[in-house]
C-alpha cells in the first residue's frame, strides 16, 4: 500500500498545475458547502431555538383531531355505516378537568404543566384599535413552561398579581398602541365584556407576531374577559427533554382525548420550509462538488492516458488489476482529501468572513449579522462528499486503467 | 549480484513451451505449435523476420499473455490455468523483462524505479531493499546515477537501468525483446556483455529477442523462427 501511495504521489506531483486545478475546484466545493451550510443550519438552529424558547413544547387544547364517534358507530363498529350533517353538540368549549389533567401530567417526571385561556381582545388605546391574542396565566406556573419572562424588557410576570387587571404586551404592539409602562387600555372581548387593564409589563421575544399580536393577563382576568368562568381552553407543557415532544404528544392525546400537539407539528411550515432550503442547499452545493469531481475524472484520465506505458510496465512486472486501479483511485482520494482539507480551511475563513457582515438595520431577529453555526459535523459531511465524489470520479478511469493489455501497449510502443 | 536462489532440481527445464499456439481472435496466427524447454544457465537468442512471432512467442514464454492451444511450464508447474493475479505473482517472483523502451517510471529516480518490484514483492524492506537496488545498480556502472531520474540518463544507462530492475528480484529467468534496438552499437553489445555474464556467472536464464544476427551469435543458443513456427533451433557459432 506504501508504495502505491508512494506511486501516487509521484504521478501527481509530476502533474502539479493539473493537479492544482482539481484539488481548487474541491476545495471550492468543499468551502461553499461549510458557509452555506453555516448560514443555513445557523438561522434554522436560532429559529428553531426561538420557537422551542417561546412556545410550549407541547399543547393540549380543547378539541379532539376526530369528530366524536356517533352512537350508532359506536353500537356497530363494523357496520358500513356514514354519518353526514353532525351538528357540534352546544357545549362550552374547554378542557373538561383540567385542573385533574395538569396534577396528572406535573407527577410525570420532566414534566411542567401550565393551563392558559387563550382569546382574542381588541386592545384600544385613544383611537388606535389593535386586535390581540391575550393568553390568561397563572404566572408561578407559567414561568415553568415558557421563558417569556427571560424575554421581558419591562417589569415582571410577578407584576400581574399585585396589579388589578394589569397586562403585558409585546413592544410591537405597544408601539402600535402608542402606549407605555403604567398606561391602562381597554380590552373588549368578541363576548362585549369590556375591561380597563393598565400596562405591568413589556416584552420583546423577536418573533414578529408574537410581539406584535401577544399579550398576557392574570388566568382569573382572561376568564372574565372572555366571559368563561373557570374554563381553561389549553395546557402548555415543557420538557426537560424537547427531542420527547412528538411522542409525548401522542401518549397524552391517546390518554386524554384531547388534541394534543407538539411544537414539531404547529411549526410544521415552517420545519418543511426548513428541508426546502436543506434540500436546495444541497443540490447547489453538490452541483459544485460534481463539477469538481469532473475535473478529478479529468486529471485522472489524463495521467491514465499518460501513463499507459507505465501502467503496461507495472503489469508485466507483476502488478495485479487490483494494484493498478487501487493506484488511480489512491489518485483521485489524494486529490479529493487536499481539496477537502483546503476547503476546510477556506470554509472556516469563509464563516469568519460572514461573521464579520453587519447589517445597517436589525434584523427582526434582534441581530444584526448572519446567524452562523460553527459545527464540526458540516466540516466532515463537506469532506465526506468530497471524498465521495472525487472515488466515484477516479473510478471509471481506474478501471480502465486496470484493464490495459501490456502486450497491446508494449507492442504499440515499439 | 547473488545467483537467483529457487533452482530447480538438477537438468530439470526450467521453462517449457508444449505444443503454444496463439491465435489472435479475427483469425491470424502469431506462433504456431511450438515445442521448447529452456535450461538454467541458456542464453537465447530468438531471430527472425519482422512478423515472424519473436515478440509473441517471447510474451508467452514470460507470461504475459495466454496461448491459444498448448501450455507454458514454468518450473514444472503449468500456467495455463492459474488466475491473472498468480500469473503476475509469478512474474514479479521469478521472471525479469527489459524492452526496447526502458519503460522506467520518470517521476522516480534509478534507485527508485529498481525499489519498485522489490517493494511489491515485499521480500526485502527499508534499507535491506534500497541497499539491494543499489548493489545492483553499482553492478551495472549506475552507482553514480542512482538519484538521477531517467531524463537525466543516456540511452545507454537507461537500458542498463531498465536490466537492474529485471533483476531487482532475483529472477532464475530473463526475458528481453529486442532491448538493444534503441542503442548504438557500443551500448548495444555493453547490454549483451551484462547478459552473458548474468548466464555465465550467476547461472540464469536469458532469452533474447534480437533482430542483429552480430549480436545473436553471441548468444549460446539461436532459435529462428519464420511465419511463426520454428526453422532452426540449435547452438549458436
Amino acid at each position: 500500500m506504501r508504495l502505491l501511495l508512494d506511486l501516487a504521489r509521484g504521478m501527481l506531483a509530476r502533474r502539479r498545475r493539473q493537479t492544482l486545478v482539481s484539488v481548487t475546484g474541491v476545495a471550492l466545493g468543499v468551502a461553499f458547502f461549510i458557509a452555506i451550510a453555516a448560514l443555513m443550519r445557523g438561522f434554522q438552529t436560532y429559529f428553531v431555538n426561538q420557537i422551542i424558547d417561546v412556545a410550549p413544547h407541547v399543547t393540549i387544547k380543547d378539541e379532539t383531531r376526530t369528530p366524536p364517534a356517533q352512537a350508532v358507530e359506536v353500537l356497530h363498529p363494523d357496520g358500513a355505516i356514514a354519518v353526514h350533517g353532525v351538528k357540534p353538540r352546544d357545549r362550552i368549549r374547554g378542557i373538561r378537568a383540567a385542573g385533574d389533567k395538569v396534577a396528572m401530567l406535573e407527577a410525570m417526571e420532566g414534566v411542567a404543566a401550565a393551563p392558559v385561556l387563550q382569546g382574542q381582545a381588541l386592545l384600544r388605546y385613544g383611537s388606535r384599535d389593535v386586535s390581540a391574542v391575550i393568553t390568561g396565566i397563572e404566572p408561578a406556573r407559567h414561568v415553568r413552561v415558557s421563558n417569556i419572562e427571560k424575554d421581558m424588557t419591562a417589569g415582571r410576570l410577578e407584576d400581574l398579581r399585585v396589579t388589578a387587571n394589569g397586562i403585558i404586551i409585546g413592544e410591537a404592539l405597544a408601539l402600535r398602541l402608542g402606549i407605555g409602562m403604567g398606561d391602562s387600555l381597554a380590552a373588549i372581548s368578541p363576548q362585549g365584556v369590556v375591561l380597563s387593564m393598565k400596562v405591568v409589563g413589556l416584552f420583546r421575544t423577536g418573533i414578529q407576531a408574537v410581539d406584535q399580536g401577544h399579550g398576557f393577563a392574570l388566568l382569573k382576568v382572561s376568564q372574565v374577559l372572555q366571559d368563561r368562568p373557570n374554563v381553561v381552553n389549553q395546557i402548555l407543557i415543557r420538557l426537560a427533554d424537547v427531542t420527547q415532544a412528538e411522542p409525548m404528544a401522542r401518549r397524552i392525546e391517546s390518554r386524554f382525548g384531547d388534541r394534543t400537539e407538539s411544537w414539531e407539528e404547529q411549526s410544521a411550515n415552517i420545519l418543511t420550509v426548513f428541508v426546502i432550503q436543506n434540500a436546495i442547499m444541497y443540490s447547489v452545493t453538490g452541483a459544485i462538488l460534481l463539477v469538481a469531481a469532473f475535473g478529478i475524472y479529468n486529471i485522472i484520465s489524463t495521467v491514465v492516458f499518460e501513463k499507459i506505458r507505465d501502467i503496461a510496465i507495472l503489469k508485466s512486472l507483476g502488478f495485479t488489476e487490483h494494484d493498478i486501479q487501487l493506484l488511480f483511485l489512491i489518485q483521485g482520494l489524494v486529490a479529493g482529501m487536499l481539496g477537502a482539507l483546503l476547503g476546510c480551511g477556506l470554509g472556516a475563513l469563509m464563516i469568519e468572513g460572514l461573521a464579520q457582515v453587519r447589517f445597517a438595520t436589525e434584523t427582526p431577529a434582534g441581530q444584526n449579522g448572519f446567524i452562523l453555526e460553527r459545527d464540526w459535523r458540516i466540516y466532515l459531511a463537506a469532506s465526506f462528499f468530497a471524498l465521495l465524489s472525487a472515488g466515484i470520479a477516479a473510478v471509471i478511469p481506474a478501471r480502465r486503467a486496470s484493464r490495459l493489455d501490456p502486450v497491446q501497449v508494449v507492442r504499440g510502443a515499439a | 549480484m547473488a545467483p537467483p536462489d529457487a533452482a530447480p532440481p538438477e537438468g530439470a527445464p526450467l521453462l517449457e513451451a508444449r505444443g503454444v499456439t496463439r491465435r489472435l481472435p479475427d483469425g491470424p496466427i502469431l506462433v504456431h505449435d511450438i515445442d521448447l524447454c529452456f535450461r538454467r544457465g541458456e542464453f537465447v537468442a530468438i531471430t527472425g523476420p519482422s512478423g515472424s512471432g519473436k515478440s509473441s512467442l517471447l510474451y508467452l514464454l514470460g507470461l504475459l499473455d495466454r496461448p491459444s492451444r498448448g501450455a507454458v511450464l514454468l518450473e514444472g508447474q503449468d500456467t495455463a490455468r492459474l488466475a491473472a493475479a498468480d500469473m503476475a505473482a509469478l512474474r514479479l517472483a521469478k521472471l525479469g523483462f527489459v524492452f526496447q523502451f526502458h519503460f522506467l517510471l520518470p517521476e522516480f529516480s534509478s534507485v527508485d524505479n529498481v525499489l519498485i518490484p522489490i517493494r511489491r514483492l515485499g521480500r526485502l524492506q527499508g534499507a535491506a531493499a534500497r541497499a539491494r537496488a543499489m548493489d545492483l545498480l553499482a553492478a551495472l556502472g549506475l552507482a553514480e546515477a542512482a538519484r538521477k531520474l531517467p531524463e537525466q540518463l543516456s540511452g545507454g544507462m537507461r537500458q542498463r537501468c531498465a536490466i537492474a530492475r529485471a533483476l531487482a528480484n532475483d529472477p532464475a529467468l530473463i526475458l528481453a525483446d529486442e532491448p538493444t534496438g534503441n542503442l548504438d552499437t557500443v551500448n548495444a553489445g555493453a547490454v549483451f556483455d551484462i547478459f552473458a555474464r548474468l548466464t555465465r556467472d550467476e547461472g540464469r536464464t536469458v532469452i533474447v529477442v534480437t533482430h542483429d544476427a552480430d549480436l545473436a551469435k553471441r548468444a549460446t543458443r539461436r532459435i529462428h523462427l519464420v511465419d511463426g513456427a520454428i526453422v532452426s533451433d540449435g547452438p549458436t557459432g
